[in-house]
């Protein structure tokens, strides 16, 4: 059986994409060579120079045409080279994008695929390790997707790409090649917006997104031989969040734990926590508890401020554990 | 009082080079005398719709009103070289005369400042004078400056890679020609050879910064030969001239061309907007100098001196924009405000359905 990565995932998605829907433009920084993480590689050669472009250095100059683009009827996905090089280009996504919609009353769309590796473990230091998906979250008018898995990677490309609104598709980077799957025959359809129960459990909700997912999911195994029964929450989408998911998550269990690599303060744990809070307080028996990055302003270079930033199936499976004894 | 140490008020420029300069008869191909005529009532009528929103707001009618007295040649001479309704077309708060010209509708734009549930813009979301129009092809903007460039330069893009011959035309202030996407638009558009047409009105003003603050040179088109794109400077008061160098730029662009950047030298006569006052910043003289140049009265002088009209004429025409105007204020001030309860429409294609899953 073939075990195919997240990175040949999202290429299989591309090239699926393009043959369908020849409004399908691809742009980016050296996307035409194959893009520093390879994921582009060959797709120069299937659909040619009027189908991928490469882009000047000039993040808030592409972004901007992709949305023009969009707005004249291409189906542009822009790959951002790293998620940290995105913020010349808020100002296109959050003033002019995310808000096309809404101030032309449905005149004028966006339909707009905004591709950008995030998160640390590569040795990427300040500034090619950071997680971004809380800035989105907090923009009406965007959707923000993080697929964990090489199935939710190629499948939830192919719903972005048909969504008529712009997304931010975030693909943690360490997990390009380490996380493996068979895909099934055919792909499985994954909606924007809708989250994946990965392990049911009795005692505890482990609430998760990207990596952290399946440090998750290694510390739940840990927890099994200590009798402590995890359910595991793959959120794939952070905005707009599947409540009910959520909320059936912390129902059933009544131990919430929320994990990811972003930063704490301001993260989408945050959001989380809170609609639980608001709507399945009387369920709970115990206090919502989030593991996330610390409030630094990004993780070190050197392996060890790497490793201390992020969080790993010990901490997890820690953090589990004294919530389990609460 | 304009002092020696005060920083010179803007003047029509005598030009660079690639200054497009009148020639002897001062005609530009494809204005013929009825769509100079044409033309020229747009213009008052935009100058009567922009007076009226000002009258509107002090009655407390409008809480803000944005508009682009003084400009009118070069919206209007623009947007006689285009068009309409097949050429995208971005503009800024200050183009009145850009959505009148296009084909907006004095309804509309009454509509528009009293932000009504029906103004096409929309809908009473955004302040008034944020342009769009669905059948006019005219992109909504935001008020961040400079943001339009490179949504242009895809709009652009998109007809190119389509195998349109539309062009995109975008319109900005020259204080915005100092913001990074104005630089980043126009260079993508320069490598992708796009089919772009940047057009900036140069009042010599942003809010209250004059131009020598604003930048170290005279000419704004000089900025597009960093980008190997075409510069061009025209006498943004002179509705011809406007429209032969628009004219140029836009069939340069339809064949293949690429993109240039038009720099109309013009003067808004009136303040930024009804919450600004210009006597903070510029002289009483300085404006008079500049009405003196105004461009409605300059294309009425030629029309009478060419005979196209007769004073009788213009006097008729100025009465029907009075009567078009009241109309049109008349209709839109009747009309339903925005529902309340609409407020989350429109945020998503699929806005009310949120996907759910499965429980555990």
């Amino acid at each position: 059986m073939t075990q195919t990565s997240i990175a040949e995932a999202i290429q299989s998605a591309h090239r699926e994409i393009m043959r369908d829907d020849e409004r399908v433009i691809l742009l980016g920084e050296d996307v035409e060579a194959g893009g520093v993480f390879r994921i582009t590689n060959g797709l120069l050669d299937e659909f040619g120079p009027h189908r991928v472009f490469d882009t000047p250095l000039s993040e808030a100059g592409f972004t901007g045409a992709a949305i023009g683009a969009a707005i004249g009827g291409m189906r542009p996905i822009v790959e951002i080279q790293f998620v940290d090089f995105i913020l010349p280009a808020l100002n296109q996504l959050i003033s002019e994008a995310a808000k096309m919609r809404y101030r032309s009353l449905g005149t004028w769309t966006v339909p707009l695929v905004v591709r950008a590796p995030y998160g640390g473990g590569v040795h990427g230091g300040l500034y090619h390790s950071q997680s971004m998906e809380a800035l989105f979250a907090h923009v009406p008018g965007l959707k923000v997707v993080m697929p964990a898995t090489p199935t939710d990677a190629q499948a939830l490309l192919h719903s972005a790409v048909q969504d008529p609104d712009p997304v931010i598709f975030l693909e943690h980077k360490r997990s390009y090649r380490l996380i493996r799957e068979e895909i099934p025959e055919p792909l499985p359809s994954v909606a924007i917006g809708q989250a994946a129960l990965r392990r049911d459990g009795q005692d505890i909700a482990i609430i998760a997104t990207g990596l952290a997912l399946h440090h998750s999911l290694a510390a739940a195994q840990q927890l099994q031989a200590e009798s402590i029964d995890c359910l595991v929450l793959d959120l794939r989408t952070v905005l707009p969040l599947d409540k009910p998911a959520i909320l059936n998550a912390a129902r059933h269990t009544g131990k919430v734990l929320i994990v990811h690599e972003d930063h704490l303060t301001g993260g989408i744990g945050g959001e989380v926590a809170a609609i639980i809070a608001a709507e399945a307080f009387e369920h709970l028996d115990a206090p919502i508890q989030r593991l996330a990055g610390p409030d630094v302003p990004a993780m070190g270079y050197h392996p060890a401020l790497e490793q201390a930033f992020l969080p790993n199936p010990d901490t997890i499976a820690q953090a589990a554990r004294s919530l389990a004894a609460y | 009082m304009t002092t020696a140490q005060q920083p010179q008020p803007p003047t029509a420029s005598t030009g660079p080079a690639r200054t497009e300069h009148a020639d002897e008869t001062h005609s530009s191909p494809g204005l013929t005398n009825e769509e100079l005529i044409r033309r020229w009532y747009q213009m008052v009528l935009a100058r009567k719709i922009g007076e009226r929103w000002f009258v509107l707001n002090r009655q407390g009618k409008a809480p803000f009103v944005i508009t682009g007295q003084g400009h009118e040649a070069t919206q209007v001479g623009t947007v006689a070289a285009l068009s309409a309704g097949k050429d995208w077309v971005v503009p800024y708060y200050r183009d009145l005369g850009v959505a009148l010209a296009l084909g907006m509708t004095p309804s509309e734009l009454m509509l528009n400042v009293f932000a009504k549930a029906d103004d096409p813009n929309s809908g009473g979301r955004q302040m008034p004078a944020h342009w769009s129009h669905k059948r006019l092809r005219m992109v909504s903007g935001s008020s961040v400056v400079g943001t339009q460039l490179p949504i242009a330069a895809g709009l652009a893009w998109a007809a190119k890679l389509q195998g349109h011959d539309a062009v995109a035309v975008t319109y900005l202030g020259e204080g915005s020609t100092n913001q990074g996407e104005f630089h980043e638009g126009l260079n993508f558009a320069a490598v992708q050879r796009l089919p772009l047409v940047v057009v900036v009105e140069n009042n010599g003003y942003a809010i209250t910064e004059i131009q020598t603050k604003e930048m170290a040179i005279t000419d704004v088109a000089d900025r597009a030969q960093a980008y190997g794109v075409r510069g061009a400077v025209v006498d943004g008061n002179d509705l011809i001239e406007v429209h032969r160098a628009m004219q140029i730029a836009v069939q340069a662009a339809r064949r293949g061309h690429g993109p240039t950047l038009l720099e109309a030298k013009t003067y808004r006569t009136v303040p930024h907007s009804s919450d600004d006052d210009d006597r903070r910043y510029r002289t009483r003289e300085e404006l008079d100098l500049w009405r003196a140049r105004d461009p409605i009265d300059r294309l009425r002088k030629h029309l009478l001196e060419a005979r196209i009209l007769t004073s009788e004429q213009a006097d008729e025409l100025i009465a029907k924009a009075t009567e078009e105007l009241r109309g049109a204020e008349a209709f839109a001030a009747a009309a339903p405000d925005p529902d309340p309860t609409s407020l989350a429409t429109h945020l998503y294609a699929d806005s009310t359905t949120l996907p759910t899953s499965s429980p555990p």
